[in-house]
Parts: C-alpha cells; structure tokens; sequence
C-alpha cells in the first residue's frame, strides 16, 4: 500500500473506530483524543512495518489502550496513597471477534450529528467534524484554516468539552433529531466545501482538500440516507460545482466567472454523476434548497455555452427555489438568470428590495450582481462605480482583483455616484 | 473570519498609573488573551515598542530615506495588534469592547477583517 491508500484507509477508519469506542466507554473527548494517538502510531508504523491484518481491530486496540493508559495515569493522580488495581478489560487485548461486526454507519451518522451539536459555533463545528469523522489530524485542519496548530487544538479541546457540558449523548440520530439537525450537518459540509472550493491554486493547496474531504464526507453522508434528497442534492452540488474546478481560475490564480471558463476543461465524470444523481432524487424526492440548486448546476453543466443555457428553466428554478427558501442572496443569483430572459432591466428591478434587507444592503455581492446587469445595460459609468463599491466591499483577494479589472476595463466612463450626497437622493 | 484588532493608545500613559492601577491593566490583558486561547480562537498578536523607538522609511526624491520617530505625529500611536479568528464580527466587536484600553478610556481599537485568498465563482 502506497502511504496515501493508508491515509485514505484510516480516515476512512476513523469514526467507524472512534463510535465503537464511544459506545463501549462512553467518554467522547477521551475517546476522541485516543483515536487520533492511534491513527498517529498506524500513519507512522504501517508504511514501515506493513498494514496489519485487521486494520480496524489494530486501530481500536492502541487506542483502547491509549484510553486505558489515560484512566490509569488520571486515576493515580486523584488517589495517589490509594492503591487501585485497574483491570485491564479484556477487549483491550484482544480483536473484536468477526462476528461482532459493528454498526460502523450508524457510528458514523452518530458522530455527524454530534459534532454538528447546536451548542457549538460555525467553525467549532467544522473543526470537530473534520477530526472526529474525517480522521484529519490537528495539523492537518489548522493548516487549511490558516490558524497555529495550538489554537485548533484549543477550538477542537474546547468544542469537546462544550459537547460534555451540554449533555450530548453518543446514540444514533432519532427521525425527529435526523429531521430537525441535518440541516445544520448539511450546513457544515457544505461550508467546508466552500473553504476550499476555489483555493485551486499556489499556496493554498492545503485548502484545496478541504473540497475533497466535504466530497469524501457527503458520500458516506449519502451512503448512509440514500433515501434523503437534500444529502443527494448536496452531493450533486459539491460535484457540479466542483467540476470547474481546473476551469475556474486563470494561469495567475485569477478568478474566470462562469460564462468565460472553458467548458472543454471542465471534470466530464463529475459532471455525469453530478446530473445522474439530480435527475434520479428530483423524480422521488420533494425539491428541498440543495436539490433545487444542484438542479440549476445541472441546467448549466448541460449548456455547451453561456450563451445556449436554458436561462427559462434556470429562473423557474430559481423560482420555485425563492418559494421554499426565501432568501436574499437567492435573489441575487435569480436576478442574474431573469437578466439573461427578460433583460438586464428586469434583472435590476428584482435587486431593488435589496437594498432595504440589511442581509444584502452592503453586500458586496449586491453591487456586485448590479455592476454586471448595468454594464449589460449599457450603463458603463454606473456599472464602473457598482464594481469599485463592491470591490471595496469584499474580503476575497482573488475577488477583489476580478472586480477592480472589470472596472478597469469601463475607465473612461465617469464613475455615476448614485448615492453622492447633494444630489438629493 | 479573520479579524486583526489594532490597539490604539497615548503613548506612555502607563507610567502615569499607580501600581495598582497597573496590575489592574494587565491583569485584564492576561484574562482576555487566556480565554482568547482556551476558545481557540487567538491566532497570534504582538505589541509593539514605544514610537520613540520608531524609524519611518518614505521615498524623498529619488530614493527612500529614512526618519526617526513614527509615520504620524498624533496623540494615539499604534501600540500593538492581535489577529483572532471567530464567527462573527459582532464577536470580534466583543472582544475589542472589553479590551482594557477601550474599557478605561486610555485608547481605541480598530477591527479591520483580514483578507482572504479563497473566493466564489462569480
């Protein structure tokens, strides 16, 4: 085994190990910090030594142990005078026999919905579900996040022991939990992706793997509940999305937007498993938002061109998408999509209401949207001052950078100040 | 998100506090930045020497020459900065509000949100 098929190999161990831990011990932090030392040990020792037999009954054993060792060491320090004699549970010493084949899915649906616990922050969540179920380690997800390693340790020590306080417990979803917390699972995968999503290239290949881990995670999420629409419609997405990847940005790490990337270069197996997967949940399932965005990736990864895209169904998408989840920055995409039938004026009117919603009012993806429609609209100086607002306005580099060429390529025209004070607007 | 909060203050407004008034100050630093690292949320931070020690480096003519003393003469300097990562930027507001230089009136912060090299398809 190449020393990457052993990494895949252990992450893909790792909850499975991590839940029958748990279920025997309880103690999810322990447990946790246990199985990361065991994955360290197997990363070091099996590239030399060779994979063992049983990888998984290899794995639970050192780590078991790691967990004993950590219960004896914390017991001789509370009763030092005290001699206990600690019994080495059996199982500790030897695999689990074959026919005790463990619930592996079932753990790891468990510790999903664990991590994702609603008494954690955003990225609090992020970082545990990337340890605990991905099987990265710490160094691993501080270096995708930019962070030292010592604050991610501290996020993931800390999100631990939020998990203990709030009185989780380690059992599989109920279909009322399942029902009422795999938005918010769905939410941190999908927020993963996006970390990595269009870091392709340079010095941010680190973040690069975070897409292919929120892949790798949804998958097994699919697996899982393969009945469940909006985790096929979640995974349609990732891979559609994920598609363009090579397409995506240009030779110095500059963004390409979509109607001027190169169709040829985009990922034609993604893209087929992609729409398959869209086509199939949208004849048995009811549109839930993901299933309903993937379905408007389908609608463009189907298009030779910008240009011959079906826009119509693209905004009855987008239409029926506005219905079930209302929300601005939907809006903002179906603006772009009702530009392309109606017009660039149509497009405009529909950004209008935007700027009372305080989600979009500053947004620079606002002045951003209404830049592209004016410079459709002929407007050159209006659009000039919209891109430069929203270049002003967004924290992303290689966005920053798109948006100042553009309006670079409109210099000459006057910027129009639309909210210039004494012009009484 | 990432946000750097750079401190502001007068320069040498310590040595005008009393002992107590000291320990005080830096007590509350010491609490702020421990929290600050048992939530995983400090990614790193420095303060900086006082501005006499400073030397500006600015283009004269042709060539960058090189002054003593800081870039502005206003009565707050920067006096040191940390980056924290957190969820929201009414956290970073937060954290800066109980700084003890915005608590005690000796100075300000300015949150200003870090750049990022990721972006969306536009």
């Amino acid at each position: 085994m190449t020393s990457r098929e052993i990494e895949d190999l252990l992450r893909a161990l790792a909850p499975q190990v991590l839940g029958l831990l748990v279920r025997r011990h309880g103690q999810f932090d322990a447990a946790e910090d246990a199985v990361q030392e065991a994955l360290l040990a197997a990363a070091v020792q099996w590239p030399e030594q060779g994979v063992p037999d049983h990888p998984r009954a290899w794995l639970l054993t050192v780590a078991t142990r790691r967990l004993t060792d950590e219960w004896r060491s914390e017991r001789a320090r509370r009763d030092r005078e005290v001699a206990v004699a600690v019994r080495e549970p059996a199982y500790a010493l030897v695999a689990p026999a074959a026919d005790e084949e463990p619930p592996a899915g079932d753990d790891t649906l468990a510790l999903l919905f664990l991590c994702c616990h609603p008494a954690l922050g955003r990225s609090a969540r992020v970082a545990l579900t990337l340890r605990a179920v991905g099987g990265l380690t710490t160094a691993q997800i501080a270096r995708a996040h930019l962070v030292p390693e010592a604050t991610m340790s501290q996020r993931i020590r800390r999100a631990k022991q939020r998990i203990e306080a709030a009185g989780a417990r380690f059992a599989p979803p109920s279909p009322q939990d399942r029902h009422e917390r795999l938005p918010a699972v769905l939410q941190v995968l999908y927020l993963i992706f996006s970390e990595g999503h269009t870091a392709s290239v340079g010095p941010d290949l680190h973040r690069a793997e975070l897409t292919a881990e929120a892949i790798r995670l949804t998958r097994t999420l699919h697996g899982l509940l393969p009945d469940d629409g909006e985790v096929t419609g979640l995974l349609a997405l990732m891979l559609l999305t994920d598609a363009h990847r090579a397409a995506r940005t240009g030779p110095g790490g500059e963004l390409v937007p979509l109607a001027e990337q190169d169709r040829g270069r985009w990922d034609a197996t993604a893209i087929s498993t992609g729409i398959d997967l869209v086509t199939t949940a949208l004849t048995w399932s009811p549109p839930g938002p993901y299933l309903l965005q993937a379905a408007i990736a389908a609608v463009h990864a189907e298009a030779p061109s910008a240009e011959l895209t079906d826009w119509r169904q693209i905004v009855a998408l987008y239409r029926l998408l506005a219905r079930i989840a209302p929300n601005p920055m939907i809006t903002l995409n179906q603006a772009v999509a009702v530009a392309m039938v109606d017009g660039p004026r149509a497009g405009l009117a529909l950004l209008a209401p935007l700027d009372d919603d305080e989600r979009t009012a500053r947004h620079h993806r606002l002045a951003a949207v209404r830049a592209h429609l004016l410079e459709l609209a002929g407007e050159p100086g209006a659009a000039r001052a919209a891109y430069l607002a929203a270049a002003r306005g967004t924290t992303s580099l290689p966005e920053q950078r798109y948006l100042e060429l553009r309006a670079a390529r409109l210099a000459g025209h006057a910027p129009v100040r639309r909210d210039a004070p004494g012009t009484g607007g | 998100m990432k946000y750097m909060l750079l401190i502001w203050n007068r320069p040498g407004f310590v040595e005008e506090l009393s002992e107590q008034e000291r320990a005080a100050l830096f007590g509350e630093v010491d609490e702020i930045m421990k929290e600050l690292t048992e939530s995983g949320e400090l990614v790193g931070g420095a303060a900086l020497a006082d501005p006499s020690q400073a030397r500006t480096v600015r283009l004269s003519g042709d060539r960058p020459e090189v002054t003593d003393g800081p870039f502005l003469e206003s009565k707050e300097q920067f006096a040191g900065y940390l980056t924290v990562d957190c969820d929201s930027p009414q956290r970073a507001a937060e954290i800066a509000a109980r700084w003890p230089d915005v608590r005690r009136g000796f100075g300000a912060l300015e949150v200003r949100q870090l750049m990022d090299d990721a972006g969306t398809e536009m």
